[in-house]
C-alpha cells in the first residue's frame, strides 16, 4: 500500500480531490470489512458450544492462562501475612452443601487415598481430634472472594501437608506394582461436603502448599457452622470459592476433579 | 491549491482502531465483574454524590449474574489489549513517531492555550503541528493509563503470585480501586476524544482511517520554503 502522497508531482485541485476520494473509499471499505470480520469473529465465538459455562475458545484461553501462571509464577512462595490485629469476621456468602443438619459427634473426614491403576482403594477416616492432634498452624492471611471483596482473617488448623506427611495418602502405596507412571503421587485432591452438593478440585502442589490448612479455628474461636464447622479448607492461593466449608470427603486422584463453580463458568484454577 | 499530506502511518491506524472494540469489551466485561461487589462511590461520610452505579443502570443493561462470563472475557481480551499496547509502544519507539507524541517542556503551557481556545476564550489559531501540546499530553497519558491498567490488573489477578507488585500498589483493595479509577479515566478520555474529533471535523477523522489530510497550500506552495526569505521582490504578506 502506498500511503505517501507523491511529493514529486503537483496535483491539480481536481486531481487531488479525486485522489483523496479514491484513497478514502479504499480505506473506509477496508475498515468496514475489518469491522465486519471482527463482528463475524465475535459471532462465531459466542456461538461455540459452551464448555463448563463459557464458550469453548474462552475456556481454552483460561486453561492456558492457568498453565502459564502455574509454570512461570511460583506457587511455592508464601502469600502475604498480616498483623493479627487486622483480622475481621468475613462475610458469609452462600450455603451450598451446608444445609443438612450436622451431627458433630458423628462427623468424620473420609479420605480416599491415592490408588492408581487397579490397586484397591484405601479409605481412612479421621475424627476432629485426629486432625487437632496434628501440628497446629496459625496464620493471618487475606481471604479473597471472587466477587472482589476481601477480609483479613486469622486461621488455625493443620496443614494438609502435615496430614499427608503423617498419613501418606496422596502417594502410591506400592509404586513397584508398576502403573507405568513416573510419578508415584496423585496429581489432584478433590474435596466435597458430606452431602456431596459442593465440591472443589485442587492441584496437588496447591494442596501441599505450606499455607493450605485443614482449618478448625477462625479468629481464635472454633469455626461456626456458617463458616464451615467442623473443618474447612483454607488457602490464600485460591479464591474463596475453592476453600470448601464442612469437608466431608477428601480424595486423591489423577483425574482432574469436578468443581462446583468451574462448572458454572469460573476458572477451574481460580488461583491468586 | 489542494494537496494530500500523509498524517498517520498505517500501523498506528490499526493499533488505534483495534483498541476501539477491545477496550469497549474490556470495559463491558469489567462492568460484569464490578457488579458483583459495587462498592465505589464519590462522596464523603454519609453523603454520596455519585454511586457507581445506580440499580437502574444495571437493570437497563441486564448486568446481573454475569461475573463468570465477565471474568472469562476479561482474562482472554487482556492478551489482545496488552499485546496491542506493547506493539504500539514498540512501533512508536522504532519508527520515531514518539517524537510527535511525547510532550516537551513547552507542551504544558501550550495545552493551556489549547484549552482556552477550545473554550472559546482565546481566538488565535492553534499551532499547526501533527499533535498540539494538549494532544501530546492526552495521548501520552492514555498510554501510561494503559500501562497502569495492566499493572493494577495483574496485581488483582495474581495478588499471591505477584504479591510484591500488589504491595507496591497499596494492597489488593487499593489495586482494585486504582484499576477501576483508570477505567473511569478511559471513559472520560473517550468522551473528550469524541467531542474533539467532532470539532476537528471530517478531514481529521479521515486521517485516522485513510492516513492523509487534504490541505490547502498557497499557489507556490511546494516551492515556497525554498525561496529566499529576504528576496527583495517577495511581497510582504
Amino acid at each position: 500500500m502506498t500511503d505517501q502522497p507523491q511529493p514529486g508531482r503537483l496535483l491539480t485541485d481536481a486531481e487531488a480531490q479525486q485522489e483523496a476520494a479514491r484513497r478514502s473509499r479504499r480505506s473506509f471499505i477496508t475498515l468496514g470489512l475489518a469491522g465486519l470480520a471482527g463482528l463475524g469473529g465475535w459471532g462465531w465465538l459466542v456461538t461455540r458450544p459452551a464448555e463448563q459455562g463459557v464458550p469453548r475458545p474462552l475456556r481454552k484461553v483460561l486453561e492456558a492462562n492457568g498453565q502459564l501462571a502455574g509454570e512461570y509464577l511460583s506457587n511455592a512462595q508464601l502469600a502475604p501475612v498480616f498483623a493479627k490485629s487486622r483480622a475481621r469476621m468475613p462475610r458469609v456468602n452462600g450455603h451450598v452443601g451446608l444445609k443438612d443438619e450436622l451431627d458433630l459427634a458423628a462427623w468424620r473426614l473420609r479420605v480416599q487415598g491415592y490408588a492408581p491403576g487397579a490397586t484397591a482403594p484405601r479409605r481412612q477416616e479421621f475424627t476432629l481430634a485426629d486432625i487437632r492432634a496434628l501440628p497446629r498452624t496459625e496464620m493471618t492471611t487475606e481471604l479473597k472472594c471472587i466477587e472482589g471483596w476481601s477480609t483479613v482473617v486469622t486461621w488455625a488448623g493443620a496443614r494438609l501437608a502435615d496430614l499427608l506427611a503423617r498419613y501418606p495418602l496422596a502417594t502410591d502405596p506400592n509404586p513397584a506394582a508398576g502403573t507405568g507412571q513416573p510419578a508415584d503421587q496423585a496429581r489432584y485432591a478433590s474435596l466435597a461436603t458430606p452431602d456431596g452438593k459442593y465440591y472443589v478440585g485442587l492441584d496437588l502442589a496447591s494442596a501441599l502448599h505450606p499455607q493450605t490448612l485443614l482449618c478448625y479455628e477462625m479468629n481464635g474461636q472454633p469455626l461456626t457452622l456458617d463458616h464451615g464447622a467442623p473443618l474447612r479448607l483454607v488457602t490464600p492461593l485460591k479464591y474463596g470459592i475453592k476453600q470448601l466449608k464442612r469437608i466431608g470427603t477428601l480424595t486423591f486422584t489423577d483425574q482432574r476433579p469436578a468443581d462446583y463453580w468451574a462448572e458454572r463458568g469460573y476458572d477451574w484454577h481460580s488461583s491468586l | 491549491m489542494k494537496r494530500l499530506v500523509a498524517k498517520h502511518p498505517l500501523a498506528i491506524r490499526w493499533f488505534h482502531w483495534l483498541n476501539f472494540p477491545v477496550l469497549a469489551l474490556m470495559i463491558w466485561s469489567g462492568l460484569w465483574i464490578y457488579w458483583a461487589n459495587d462498592v465505589y462511590r464519590l462522596g464523603w461520610g454519609r453523603t454520596t454524590v455519585l454511586k457507581f452505579f445506580p440499580t437502574s443502570f444495571y437493570q437497563a443493561f441486564h448486568m446481573d449474574h454475569k461475573l463468570a462470563q465477565g471474568m472469562s472475557w476479561h482474562f482472554v481480551l487482556m492478551w489482545v489489549f496488552a499485546l496491542n499496547g506493547l506493539a504500539y509502544v514498540a512501533y512508536t519507539l522504532i519508527s520515531g513517531e514518539w517524537r510527535y507524541l511525547l510532550p516537551t517542556r513547552h507542551s504544558f503551557a501550550e495545552a493551556w492555550q489549547v484549552l482556552l481556545h477550545d473554550l472559546g476564550v482565546r481566538k488565535a489559531p492553534l499551532p499547526a503541528r501533527k499533535f498540539n501540546g494538549a494532544q501530546q499530553i492526552a495521548y501520552t497519558a492514555v498510554i501510561l493509563m494503559g500501562a497502569g491498567s495492566l499493572l493494577t490488573g495483574l496485581a488483582i489477578y495474581k495478588p499471591t503470585q505477584l504479591a510484591g507488585l500488589t504491595a507496591l500498589l497499596g494492597g489488593y483493595e487499593w489495586a482494585r480501586l486504582e484499576h477501576f479509577a483508570l477505567t473511569i479515566g478511559y471513559v472520560l478520555f473517550f468522551l473528550v476524544h469524541i467531542a474533539q474529533v467532532v470539532r476537528a471535523g471530517w478531514n481529521n477523522f479521515r486521517a485516522m482511517v485513510a492516513g492523509f489530510e487534504v490541505v490547502d497550500v498557497p499557489e507556490a506552495g511546494p516551492t515556497a520554503p525554498a525561496a529566499p526569505v529576504s528576496s527583495p521582490t517577495a511581497p510582504l504578506a
